[in-house]
């Protein structure tokens, strides 16, 4: 009796010590940004005085994070939808049709999921170098480094082996009576697959955007990359506050950054957190 | 009639799957196939004279002192993280999902909330802990071995400094991986553990003889993947974290890799790299599946 009270006492506080190593930084965080830059000095563990919204202004306004911070919503939502556009009817036709190189096709996007971004970044930019290059010489401005929309185009296909395997495992599960019946009323290819089996696939979907959304929202190494002058996305622009602050010290800023970085995220997984574990066990493995 | 059926068949199918395709040959295979090809060139980046070397690029790496040591902390790296976050993801899953906890639910939000931060995010919270003067561990650590005592450098010192990262990765990934072991877990039928009661099983014996076994496959998956990924997490945390200092003691494989290709502008020399960063993946994602392969169970 005695030892099962103090396992689960022992439970309880290794689950509480875990607990409490996430909540208390991430909270911190929230508590520093309302700090005056001279409460940093001393004891980290003291409230902050009052609440100095100043580093919210200064943090959008001096350090540029409201412009990053468009930019960053730009590019993720211009990124989802190619990436749902392009995506979805690749992965219902490959669930569903046997053609000349489906197979082929099937392997390829296997194959995709371990490509990892990390390592072909530098040929991506070598890549955008060159087409810039060639068309300086035509007399045109460069259009691939520095923009924003071909950012979005990269995310997205890069994105495109993991939601294609998502998807088309969820359409290969639906019954092909539904599009059958559809045919025999005359319903046409298109129409049978936006108008039936989109819908159908609302759930994956849903799934899809929540984890592209979180990895485009954070991503920074290839907008590090891509991205060389002024325009920024938001987690690049608090990589370069991290730096100014070593130099500056210039805290409160800094944690008034963080917080514009991972609000949204946390706002968004606290609105859908059912779904979106769910949606792991469902989807299976990020790369 | 038939052939008109046939041919707007076919041209549905291209105009579905064309787009996904150009898409990823351009973007994905293409420049997967230059790291290749690049790392058999000398070549300085933006000039236009690339040199064919052959496998020159590899030789040089062979007695690269400094690639030997991204290689060390990159297995050191994985070799801990993997090890602990696996452990304890396995251990606090069975907990949560055999164990009747209060606040439960609460628990599991709470635990997945690092896999949604940006790694950079990531990094400027473990700076603010592992800050040395202000840090939220010097002063905790301060109460009981005094104040007056000089700081550690949690991100100064070389030989610690590695363990500062093993910590922030274990804490950025152990709550993804508890998440998936509880659904995997969650399939395993009552009725055993039923039965194992019944017989007087201790909880640690269902653990290993019941749990393990039937999510065996799962693991096994979350293994093989967990050693890729964390390559490139150790990469994203390192580059905003540390840059690979102090004096190397964090540089890891991708690190290097991108060090060479950017700020050393030896392009052909940082994709020799890659290519063995790539080629050590597969070999240790192979090499873990042939060490876990057991008969499936089934249930």
């Amino acid at each position: 009796m005695n030892l099962s009270k103090l396992y689960k006492i022992f439970i309880y506080v290794a689950l509480l010590a875990l607990a409490i190593s996430i909540v208390i930084p991430v909270g911190w965080v929230f508590l520093a940004s309302i700090k005056e830059n001279s409460e940093f000095y001393g004891n980290p563990w003291t409230l902050p005085k009052g609440i100095y919204f100043q580093n919210f202004i200064d943090a959008f306004e001096k350090a540029k994070m409201g412009e990053y911070f468009l930019n960053s919503i730009f590019v993720t939502c211009l990124a989802l939808l190619i990436l749902l556009v392009v995506a979805l009817p690749a992965a219902y036709v490959l669930a569903r049709y046997r053609f000349f190189g489906s197979k082929l096709i099937n392997i390829m996007f296997m194959g995709g999921l371990f490509i990892n971004v990390n390592y072909i970044v530098v040929p991506i930019f070598l890549m955008f170098v060159d087409a810039d290059k060639f068309l300086r010489l035509l007399g045109t401005d460069g259009f691939f480094l520095n923009n924003l929309f071909v950012v979005a185009l990269v995310y997205a296909s890069t994105a495109l082996p993991f939601t294609i395997y998502l998807l088309s495992g969820f359409f290969v599960t639906i019954p092909r009576d539904y599009e059958e019946a559809a045919y025999m009323d005359g319903s046409g290819y298109f129409r049978t697959m936006v108008q039936i089996m989109m819908p159908m696939a609302l759930p994956s979907i849903i799934t899809v955007i929540l984890f592209n959304f979180l990895s485009f929202w954070n991503e920074y190494i290839i907008s590090m990359t891509l991205l060389t002058k002024d325009s920024k996305t938001l987690p690049v622009g608090l990589m370069q506050l991290m730096q100014a602050q070593k130099a500056a010290a210039n805290y409160g800023q800094l944690y008034a950054g963080l917080v514009i970085v991972m609000l949204p995220t946390l706002i968004l997984y606290i609105l859908v957190q059912k779904k979106l574990t769910q949606g792991m066990s469902l989807g299976g493995l990020k790369g | 009639m038939r052939v008109k059926k046939v041919r707007e068949k076919s041209i549905f199918i291209t105009l579905c799957v064309a787009p996904a395709v150009i898409l990823f040959v351009i973007f994905m295979l293409i420049p997967t196939f230059n790291v290749f090809k690049m790392s058999l060139y000398k070549w300085g980046g933006y000039s236009n004279n690339k040199e064919f070397v052959g496998l020159n690029n590899f030789k040089i790496l062979m007695e690269d002192s400094n690639f030997f040591r991204s290689f060390q902390n990159t297995v050191l790296l994985i070799a801990c993280v993997t090890i602990v976050t696996m452990a304890l993801s396995l251990i606090f899953a069975a907990i949560l999902s055999r164990e009747k906890i209060k606040g439960q639910n609460i628990l599991r939000v709470i635990f997945y909330i690092p896999n949604i931060l940006s790694v950079v995010v990531i990094s400027a919270i473990f700076s603010a802990i592992y800050d040395p003067n202000s840090g939220l561990l010097n002063s905790i650590i301060g109460i009981f071995r005094g104040t007056e005592k000089t700081p550690i450098l949690w991100l100064g010192d070389q030989k610690l400094v590695i363990y500062s990262l093993v910590i922030a990765m274990i804490w950025q990934a152990i709550g993804y991986y508890m998440v998936m072991y509880m659904a995997s877990m969650a399939s395993v039928p009552e009725s055993l553990y039923e039965s194992a009661n019944l017989e007087g099983a201790s909880k640690i014996r269902q653990f290993f003889s019941i749990t393990l076994p039937l999510i065996w496959t799962n693991i096994r998956t979350t293994l093989t993947f967990f050693v890729i990924s964390s390559i490139n997490i150790s990469f994203l945390i390192v580059k905003a974290l540390t840059n690979g200092g102090p004096d190397g003691a964090t540089e890891v494989f991708l690190s290097y890799m991108y060090k060479q290709a950017y700020t050393n502008s030896s392009y052909g020399y940082g994709m020799a790299i890659g290519v063995v960063v790539f080629l050590f993946s597969f070999g240790l994602s192979a090499l873990i599946n042939f060490v876990t392969k057991r008969e499936p169970l089934e249930f």
